[in-house]
């Protein structure tokens, strides 16, 4: 189908973009790559009165790494960040990584990071390593900037701490993560992950001293597994045992939805499998 | 609505590297203009919701949907789409691979694959069958079963490697 009618407007700066959207009002918002907002134009399923394309903020495109930390700016494409260098994302490899299970190229060479965080899916790759590394999430509004932590950004199904008028300048991944990995399983290449799982793990000395576990496509936000993480935190060998282990205890954690498509039970035995899969990627790393 | 929503906007678009002057309502995607006001209609139009591929065309050399992009995105931009690969009544390499390797068969796939494909080459020229296969997932054809576009893609590859070689030897 057809998008419906609005009124369309290039934003020069960041300052100027908010401004412009909190003017225009609720029915307003920003047009980043159109990835996510424009197929729910053509379905009719949004209907903004105005778009505020931000493309033009140059200013907002870049991936850099210092002091430990990974800087994306809003803007970057997951194209770029799939084609970054080794020394640019030395660390934070899950970031580059986890872009592959992104839709297809022409849908990364569009889409950006700042727009998958602001549509916020519950299994978007992006929002996924948000909250698996703690990532803080810089914003601009005409009334200042604040930071969000990753950990509060996600409020429900498609629902995020953001107003109407805050735009996403950069994401900031605070440390590295060296064995961390992503994985997912959907029903055709480049679909939504029906079931996406990420963990971060401590090791030393062949042990697992520490550990995060986040699962998509089981809640209607990015939902870290404390009864899985526990495992991890125990000092135990890491080996196969101990993945299996925490896959099964992510799988009993959870509460999937269920319902038309893949049921909930479908869903536990991915995670079960899901969970022990990147635990096994991010030990190899 | 205010007056804003119903303006059409005068755009200057670079297509096929000359320039066109249209004035479309915003929400005109760039698939739309590229065949209605330009008449450009080797762009095919399907799902127009990002899944089918047969809307790829490039901007700045970049594989996108041009069913997922406004043509106001694309001013100030190099748009390149199937009409810019033939000269006149001769084909292109890649053109010349499809026929060669039976790559098409309604043709109703085929100018998005074309551009995905030159696209994707121009970045990756010495992408591996497993690459080729990956990249050509991002679009759906219902009747060649794709094994012919990814033999057609990586014979096009071999042979401007070849040419390459011969070039700066
Ligand atoms: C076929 C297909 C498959 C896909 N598969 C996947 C997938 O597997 N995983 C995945 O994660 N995504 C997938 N996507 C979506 C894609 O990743 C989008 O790029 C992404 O969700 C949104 O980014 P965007 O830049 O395109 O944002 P837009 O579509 O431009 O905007 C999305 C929303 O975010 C708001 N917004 C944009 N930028 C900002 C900002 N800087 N600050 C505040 N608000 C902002 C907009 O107002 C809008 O509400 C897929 C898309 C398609 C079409
Ligand atoms: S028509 Fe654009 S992807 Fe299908
Ligand atoms: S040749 Fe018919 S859809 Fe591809």
């Amino acid at each position: 189908m057809k998008p419906p009618p609005f009124g369309y407007h290039r934003a020069r700066d960041v300052a100027g973009a908010t401004a412009l959207v909190a003017e225009l009002g609720e029915d307003a918002k920003f047009l980043a790559g159109g990835q996510s907002l424009i197929p729910m134009m053509n379905f009719r399923l949004a209907r903004p009165a105005h778009l505020v394309d931000i493309a033009r903020l140059g200013e907002l495109s870049f991936l850099r790494r210092d002091d430990d930390r990974l800087h994306v700016g809003a803007l970057t494409t997951h194209h770029e960040v799939e084609s970054a260098p080794d020394r640019s994302v030395r660390g934070f490899e899950v970031v580059r990584e986890a872009m592959r299970w992104i839709g297809h190229l022409p849908i990364r060479t569009r889409g950006t990071a700042g727009g998958s965080l602001a549509h916020g899916d519950a299994t978007a790759e992006w929002c996924l390593l948000a909250v698996l590394l703690d990532a803080e999430i810089v914003t601009a509004s005409p009334r200042g900037s604040r930071v969000i932590p990753a950990g509060e950004a996600f409020l429900g199904f498609f629902t995020t701490l953001l107003e109407p008028d805050e735009l996403i300048v950069e994401v900031v991944f605070p440390k590295p993560a060296p064995h961390a990995a992503l994985t997912e399983f959907a029903e055709r290449r480049g679909d939504f992950a029906i079931v996406a799982a990420a963990v971060d793990l401590d090791v030393a000395g062949g042990r697992v001293t520490g550990g995060r576990v986040v699962l998509g496509g089981v809640a209607p936000v990015p939902l870290r597994v404390p009864a899985a993480e526990a495992l991890l935190g125990a000092g135990e060998r890491a080996d196969a045992e101990l993945f299996a282990a925490c896959g099964r205890a992510a799988a009993e954690a959870v509460d999937p939805p269920d319902g038309p498509g893949p049921g909930a039970d479908y869903r536990r035995s991915l995670v079960r499998a899901l969970v022990a899969r990147a635990c096994e990627e991010a030990l190899a790393r | 609505m205010d007056d804003a929503v119903n303006d059409k906007v005068l755009l200057s678009l670079d297509v096929n590297g000359s320039e066109h002057e249209v004035l479309v309502e915003p929400r005109r995607t760039l698939a739309d203009v590229l065949r209605h006001d330009l008449e450009l209609t080797g762009t095919h139009i399907a799902c127009e919701h990002g899944v089918c591929g047969a809307c790829t065309v490039l901007v700045d050399g970049a594989p996108v949907r041009s069913c997922l992009m406004f043509a106001a995105q694309a001013e100030g931009r190099g748009v390149r789409t199937v009409e810019s690969l033939g000269r006149g009544d001769e084909l292109s390499d890649l053109q010349r691979a499809f026929t060669e390797h039976h790559a098409l068969q309604c043709g109703f796939c085929t100018p998005g694959f074309l551009m995905l494909a030159e696209g994707f080459l121009a970045a990756r020229p010495d992408a591996s069958r497993a690459e080729i296969r990956e990249a050509v997932s991002s679009n759906l054809c219902r009747c060649t079963g794709y094994q012919t576009i990814v033999d057609a893609i990586e014979d096009c590859a071999a042979r401007r490697r070849a040419a390459e070689r011969t070039r700066s030897a």
